[in-house]
């Protein structure tokens, strides 16, 4: 039920995908949930993990990102100075939140909404029941602090959600580039 | 002004080409006459500075004239006028937010916020923002009591018609 010795190598080589930007509609679609063994779902997998390697300070992307409407994303918050607990990085399938607690605010920039970063309330604390790519294992995640707020991430992404629908106020968007 | 400062409530709007500055050199006119800030909100739309604030005391036209000097290079805009103060009254309305988010294209911010007007609420805060492609609202609204579900399926054929994703939330206040 743990993540255990799971290694993304299970998955292949995969390729590096272009990245979508908001206001793309596969962004607010609801992902579809996935059979995680579908060799197609394994090879998404590796490929948003390839993906976010390659994506300088990226922590995690979602299968919408790359234009694939489907419940699947990776996260890796490894060295990460937010970061409490890491289980460094993995890939999940059709994760849904079970447990979720301590919240609180904390600003989140999305490479799907490059010029804009904002203040959202997330739990601090999440228990995650998802399946893992591949096997099809079922997993269930304990984890605190930016990784939960990264899961979080990742899951509204499966649902069509962005950050923007959560922002907590009119002042809680802030412009990443300088328009002069 | 003397013995009749603080008498006078008025309205101030900075806008213009934004540079270090701009917020002590007001601030530092209205001090020397006298006049006591009250509210205000300062941001930078597309890059311009634009400031909009309260203040008590002197009388609009020395404010004016004592702003000239800051905008006679043309590059700064600035209005003074006198108001009467407002009520402040406990709003009874309750809190919710609206977030709007979709392709750039007229009219989304009128289609919006109609509906919320119709739904007889208010806006008490608001932000647009366009980045790139994408146009972001986000508004905090106060509603009647019970006129969020009858918004909420408005604002949701409205954001069909747009098509933009409207999300809206009842707002959180912790009070601690």
């Amino acid at each position: 039920m743990t993540l255990g010795d799971w290694t993304p190598d299970t998955l292949g080589t995969g390729r590096v995908l272009p990245v979508v930007s908001a206001p793309e509609p596969v962004l607010s679609r609801v992902g579809a949930e996935v059979d995680p063994a579908d060799p197609d779902v394994v090879r998404l997998a590796a490929d948003l993990i390839a993906t976010m390697r390659v994506s300088p300070g990226c922590v995690g992307l979602a299968a919408p990102q790359v234009g694939v409407s489907a419940q699947v994303f990776c996260v890796d918050v490894t060295g990460h100075p937010k970061a409490g607990t890491v289980h460094g990085v993995f890939a999940l399938c059709n994760a849904k939140i079970v447990e979720a607690s301590r919240w609180r605010p904390g600003r989140e920039g999305c490479m799907s909404v490059p010029d804009l970063t904002g203040d959202v309330k997330r739990a601090g604390r999440v228990v995650v029941e998802a399946a893992l790519p591949g096997t099809g294992e079922p997993v269930r995640l304990v984890t605190d602090a930016f990784e939960a707020r990264a899961l979080q991430h990742e899951i509204d992404h499966c649902a069509g959600l962005l950050f923007l629908d959560r922002v907590v106020g009119p002042h809680a968007i802030y412009q990443r580039k300088v328009y002069l | 002004m003397g013995e009749t400062a603080g008498v006078n409530e008025l309205a101030i709007t900075v806008i213009g080409h934004d540079r270090p500055g701009i917020v002590a050199d007001v601030a530092e006119v209205l001090g020397g006459l006298g006049a006591n800030l009250t509210d205000s909100t300062m941001t930078r739309l597309r890059g311009h500075f634009a400031w909009t604030l309260v203040c008590n005391g002197p009388e609009a036209d020395a404010v004016s004239q004592a702003l000239e000097p800051l905008t006679a290079d043309g590059r700064l805009l600035a209005t003074v006028r006198a108001v009467t103060p407002e009520e402040d009254e406990a709003d009874a309305g309750e809190p919710h937010l609206v977030s709007v988010h979709g392709a750039d294209r007229l009219g989304i911010v009128a289609a919006v916020t109609r509906e919320v007007a119709a739904a007889g609420g208010n806006i008490t805060d608001l932000t647009t923002r366009l980045a790139g492609l994408l146009y972001v609202l986000v508004a905090e609204v106060s509603l009647p009591a019970g006129a969020a579900a009858g918004l909420s399926e408005r604002l949701a054929a409205a954001a069909k018609e747009l098509d933009v994703e409207i999300t809206l939330r009842r707002a959180e206040s912790d009070l601690l």
